[in-house]
């Protein structure tokens, strides 16, 4: 009994896209890809419930339908809002949608102790993407910063507070993953503070990946806490037979060390399948897993930085829509030493070490 | 004196109880309603006028009729009685002394929506009504007027009062339907709308105290009487509760033709200024709502006088108007400093903000304490703009109201009395001797000539 949905007609910033009706405006963005697709902190397409919550996503609604043409009167949470058959939305087209966003990267960063430097995140953080792409230079936030004491939920998961932007995916996770209603918020406003039930330490074969799902260093591994920078280490694919899992993975090697075990993300960077705890914090061995290869990065992601060959780089739509080339704010390589242009990542047989990035002793090319 | 058609029996000695109650008329709707079909109460209630008491004048009838009704899904009412913004407390007026006119109108309502289980939601800290309400509806019960098969008519409902446990948030109509359901007062995201997915997910109607006692009036005169009674918009009666530097605060009941300067000047009502002092500010409908300085209260920017009805409230828009909101009426003095109003205000915002969406979390907590820099004398000039850029980008961008009621304030406090806090910050020792004083505030406007 397959009933076709009726496909809607939908334009985001000046392209036309058709989605089966019920899509969300931000999923109708993300077939189009690119830059029409507005950043998203809270949404989690894996997570029923989730959403609405941290406003990047907000655009503008100039068009409501073929049949009610009238424009939305405010913003609307695009991860939140269903697409309209002729619905018209600007996003980078929008001054009105930048200048709210710019707001909501200051609101979101000006509690944020912005401590990157010992942050495990840092290089995969999404709050370091939204602020680089779309906040200002500076804060116009005078006061101290909001701090909370490091609380361990749990014998490996460590929860940084005081990073927390409480876009409630963790609890989300926590929810549907392990059916318990375990881990929370408690408190309200801007002492609001995510905490498990009692304190207490959250045993469940699947709880790890509320870390993968953490847009920021608030929950972090910490079998993986300070052994390595993100961007020092290989992504590589690796699967094992898990009585409990998928088993399919993510390794962060180098040399044939394995730093750290995560699941496989999309270029949204949504978690592919779940993982167990069991293959997150007990598999640190090359002999426990069957290597498939270098992960095909599908973001711009820190690691493409290091002209990594696997790297799909989101094509770029700017020019099309706003008729303007993307500017290249800075170039990572003019001002730091890591990942040095000329070499290339994937060309070094096997895992990266650090050697590889010592003055000129450089592979053939260099 | 106006009409009274809410309070009329409130000094009745007894009348909290039913036999008094009920000697007094009470429970005549009941009978009326129950011999009518539920269709033709909604439409009384059209017919009515009958405008949310609740904060935002949102038609009655209207939101009656958008009550979802899939076959074999029970629906509920569930009647707002959190009343928690600054200012307002005409809900416990009316629940203490009157609480059967509550009952009364809930169950006229349950019955016009179809709702077996009605809620009553009051917030926690006011124990001793929920105790009233819970005695008015044993009594109700026990005389027939709930529970199964009422007056033969084959209609069953039963009345339950759900006490919330002190958060400002579980006001706001899906932060009460969570907090109901026994989850954390969080507003849900909307869409869906209650009327269609409400309490467990079913067909929900949330209206305020005020609102559901109005519709007793409404099925005893008619809905085309009770729209004879008020100005355009505004029908009926209103609730008020006036407090501040006046000299008799308290609960008023007014019909929406008197202007703003009776309501505060005349013996009837607040019976003016207290202390011989002049008027300098007011807040006309609860915390939320834009301050106006005295000579905007009074007459419009065309120079007209004002009227306290919805329309005449809200004339001049955000710019030189404001709104009726909730009827919390605060009135300051040429003695109060509106800057540390401001930062009171802010203060309760930051507070009750639930947290969940970023410009309302981060923005309240922000604003607050700027205001209080100024307030204590550290303030810069650069923190007027500033203050006016934060509240600009929160409202409209939030989840739910709550935002926009903290960013209101805020933009109505500079945009009248921007000098009071230029003054603030220029002269930082003198600000914390003395306040600004009454200043211009209440000059006569410049009314352009229109050609
Ligand atoms: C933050 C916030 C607090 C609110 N508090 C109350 C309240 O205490 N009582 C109330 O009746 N409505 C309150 N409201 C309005 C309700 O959401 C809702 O609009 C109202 O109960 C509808 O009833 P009405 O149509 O009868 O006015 C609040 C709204 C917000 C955004
Ligand atoms: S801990 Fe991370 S995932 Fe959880 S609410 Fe905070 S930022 Fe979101
Ligand atoms: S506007 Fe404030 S109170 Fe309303 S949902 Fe957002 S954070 Fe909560
Ligand atoms: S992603 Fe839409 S509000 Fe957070």
């Amino acid at each position: 009994m397959s009933e076709q949905a009726p496909k809607f007609k939908v334009t985001i910033d000046n392209i036309t896209i058709e989605v089966p009706a019920g899509t969300t405006i931000l999923n109708a963005a993300r077939m189009i890809g690119g830059d029409v697709t507005p950043p998203a902190m809270c949404y989690y397409s894996k997570l029923k419930e989730s959403g609405g919550k941290c406003r990047t996503c907000l655009v503008e609604v100039s068009k409501g339908s073929e049949k009610d043409p009238r424009p939305m009167p405010k913003l609307v949470a695009s991860c939140r809002t269903t697409v309209m058959d002729g619905m018209e939305v600007k996003n980078i087209t929008s001054d009105k949608v930048l200048d709210a966003r710019k707001g909501i990267v200051e609101f979101l960063l000006m509690n944020h102790p912005l401590d990157c430097p010992v942050c495990d995140q840092a290089g995969e953080c999404d709050l370091q993407d939204l602020s680089y792409e779309h906040g200002s230079e500076g804060t116009r936030y005078e006061f101290d910063r909001r701090k909370f004491e490091k609380e361990d939920i749990g014998p490996y998961i460590q929860l940084h507070m005081t990073r927390c932007i409480l876009c409630y995916r963790c609890v989300f996770t926590a929810d549907q993953l392990t059916g318990k209603r375990e881990h929370g918020v408690l408190e309200r406003g801007d002492h609001s503070e995510i905490s498990t039930l009692l304190g207490k330490s959250l045993d469940n074969e699947f709880i790890g990946n509320v870390i993968d799902v953490c847009p920021v260093g608030a929950l972090t591994d910490k079998t993986f806490r300070f052994k390595n920078r993100v961007w020092f280490t290989k992504p590589v694919d690796a699967h094992r037979d898990c009585p409990t899992c998928s088993g399919k993975v993510r390794l962060w090697m180098r040399g044939d060390e394995v730093f750290r075990v995560t699941a496989r993300k999309d270029q949204w960077g949504e978690v592919e399948e779940w993982i167990c705890n069991d293959c997150r914090f007990h598999k640190k061995e090359v002999k426990d897993w069957v290597i498939e290869g270098p992960s095909h990065v599908r973001r711009s992601s820190v690691i493409a930085q290091g002209h990594y060959e696997h790297t799909q780089k989101p094509h770029v739509l700017i020019d099309k829509v706003i008729g303007k080339q993307p500017v290249l704010k800075m170039d990572i390589h003019s001002i730091s030493d890591v990942n040095k242009p000329e070499i290339d990542l994937s060309k070094i047989e096997g895992p990266a070490h650090s050697t590889d990035f010592e003055g000129n002793k450089l592979l053939g090319n260099g | 004196m106006g009409v009274k058609l809410l309070l009329e029996h409130a000094h009745v000695e007894g009348i909290r109880y039913y036999d008094t109650y009920r000697k007094n008329g009470g429970y005549r709707s009941v009978e009326k309603a129950l011999k009518m079909t539920p269709d033709e109460i909604v439409e009384e209630v059209k017919k009515s006028g009958l405008r949310g008491r609740g904060g935002a004048g949102f038609p009655t009838g209207m939101k009656w009729s958008f009550l979802a009704k899939p076959e074999g899904v029970p629906r509920h009412l569930v009647c707002n009685a959190d009343e928690s913004e600054p200012g307002t407390f005409k809900d416990r007026y009316l629940m203490e002394f009157i609480p059967h006119l509550l009952v009364e109108g809930l169950i006229v309502s349950s019955f016009a929506l179809g709702s077996n289980a009605t809620y009553i939601y009051i917030r926690g800290e006011y124990a001793w009504i929920a105790e009233i309400l819970e005695q008015a509806i044993a009594e109700a019960r026990n005389n027939g007027w709930l529970g199964k098969n009422i007056l033969g008519t084959g209609f069953d409902c039963e009345i339950y009062v759900h006490r919330g446990a002190g958060a400002y948030i579980c006001g706001e109509e899906t932060a009460l339907i969570e907090s109901l359901e026994g989850k954390r007062g969080n507003p849900r995201i909307k869409p869906p709308f209650p009327a269609i997915q409400g309490v467990w997910m079913r067909p929900t109607v949330v209206n305020n105290v005020e609102t559901l006692a109005a519709v007793v009036p409404i099925i005893n005169m008619g809905g085309e009487e009770y729209a004879k009674i008020g100005v355009g918009k505004s029908t009926g009666t209103k609730l008020l509760s006036a407090c501040g530097n006046i000299n008799k605060p308290g609960i008023y009941e007014i019909d929406m033709t008197i202007s703003v300067e009776e309501f505060i000047f005349s013996d009837e009502y607040c019976g003016g200024i207290a202390k011989g002092k002049r008027l300098k500010a007011c807040i006309p409908g609860g915390s939320s709502v834009p301050i106006l300085p005295a000579n905007l209260l009074l007459k419009t920017a065309k120079g007209e006088t004002r009227m306290m009805s919805y329309e005449g409230l809200a004339e001049g828009g955000f710019a030189t108007g404001t709104m009726m909101g909730s009827g919390g009426f605060e009135v300051l003095d040429e003695d109060q400093c509106v800057v540390r109003h401001t930062m009171t205000l802010a203060r309760f915002y930051n507070h009750e903000s639930c947290g969940q969406c970023s410009p309302c979390r981060e923005g309240t907590g922000w604003m607050y304490k700027i205001l209080k820099n100024i307030e204590y004398g550290k303030g810069k000039m650069s923190d007027i703009d500033l203050l006016w850029d934060i509240q600009r980008k929160i409202e409209g961008n939030t989840i739910c109201p709550l935002g926009d009621a903290a960013a209101w304030p805020v933009a109505a406090a500079i945009r009248h009395f921007r000098d009071e806090f230029e003054w603030h910050i220029l002269n930082p020792e003198e600000s914390q001797k003395r306040n600004y004083g009454m200043a211009h505030y209440a000059d006569p406007i410049h009314v352009p000539t229109v050609a």
